[in-house]
């Protein structure tokens, strides 16, 4: 799942480098927590959060073959 | 994108000039002419230049194909893709086993990777090109079903004349059911409600618009 969002990530921004992908177990659900450089937030994310949900799509469908959740959260890099 | 500017005597002299830098032919490339150039007076006193800007095209049809590519195998699934460079647009196709992954439900994954996959071919090109995606011939099969579903429902409201309501869809899949049936003389199709929950109403053309009379 982690490598998917890394795939995914890296191909969209223009700092790859910059992408980093923690894996958090939740209680019901595996959360993914994305980073991207400062510059790159508004690539993962677009107009009205529209990247933000097709990435959110995808990798629920990713996770659903195995029936687990997954969430995505976008964080910059501090 | 890969392209580049160049500048000759014509336009073509300018095309033909960028081609051979670049390696390319004709059909690999977009022209696009910045700049007419003009003879000037007795075909040399004043001439201006011709400069044309020639960019690869295949560049985006590579990178959707890359992209997928890489998808594939983070997924763990075995397939293939083919990205084929149109007129109008690149169109993906994706094929093997176990991608039904890559469509979801009623194929949200589909157009969410289509999407996705149109952001990353098209990175840093100054004219994004449109990505097409299909997997496993989902969205070939998906319009000759709706298709079929629009002129059985048309049947159906004639004969019971009575406006019927398709199950809710995407804005593609609506434009479909539409388009099959804009033809049609004896119904009218109408979406209503809001997305994701917006489905289209199939009703008697004669019908509908007494409703609307009504309603003024």
């Amino acid at each position: 799942m982690r490598e998917l969002l890394e795939v995914v990530a890296k191909a969209l921004v223009s700092n790859p480098d910059a992408v980093a992908v923690n894996e958090v177990q939740g209680e019901t659900s595996l959360i993914l927590e994305l980073k991207v450089g400062p510059e790159d937030m508004g690539k993962v994310i677009g107009k009205q959060g529209r990247v933000a949900k097709a990435i959110r799509t995808v990798m629920r469908a990713a996770a659903a073959r195995d029936g687990r959740r997954v969430t995505v959260e976008i964080v910059e890099h501090s | 994108m890969k392209s580049i500017e160049e500048s000759g005597r014509t336009v073509d002299e300018a095309v033909a000039q960028a081609l051979k830098k670049l390696g390319l032919t004709r059909e690999e490339v977009e022209v696009e002419v910045l700049e007419e150039g003009s003879r000037g007076l007795l075909g040399f006193l004043g001439g201006r230049p011709a400069r044309v800007r020639v960019s690869a095209k295949e560049m985006v049809a590579e990178r959707a194909r890359r992209f997928l590519e890489n998808v594939i195998q983070a997924l763990g699934i075995s397939a293939q893709v083919s990205a084929v460079r149109r007129e109008e647009a690149v169109e993906v196709e994706v094929e093997g086993e176990d991608v039904g992954v890559l469509i979801g439900r009623r194929g949200s994954s589909l157009d969410a990777w289509q999407f996705l996959t149109g952001l990353v071919a098209n990175k840093g090109a100054d004219k994004p090109v449109r990505v097409v995606l299909d997997v496993a011939g989902y969205r070939k099969r998906r319009v000759a079903a709706l298709e079929n579903l629009a002129r059985k429902t048309a049947e159906k409201v004639k004969a019971k004349k009575r406006s019927i309501a398709l199950e809710a869809m995407p804005a593609a899949e609506r434009r479909i059911i539409h388009l099959a049936l804009q033809n049609d003389p004896d119904v009218v199709t109408l979406s209503e409600g809001r997305e994701p929950h917006r489905r289209v109403v199939i009703s008697l053309r004669g019908a509908e618009e007494k409703k609307l009379r009504e309603r003024k």
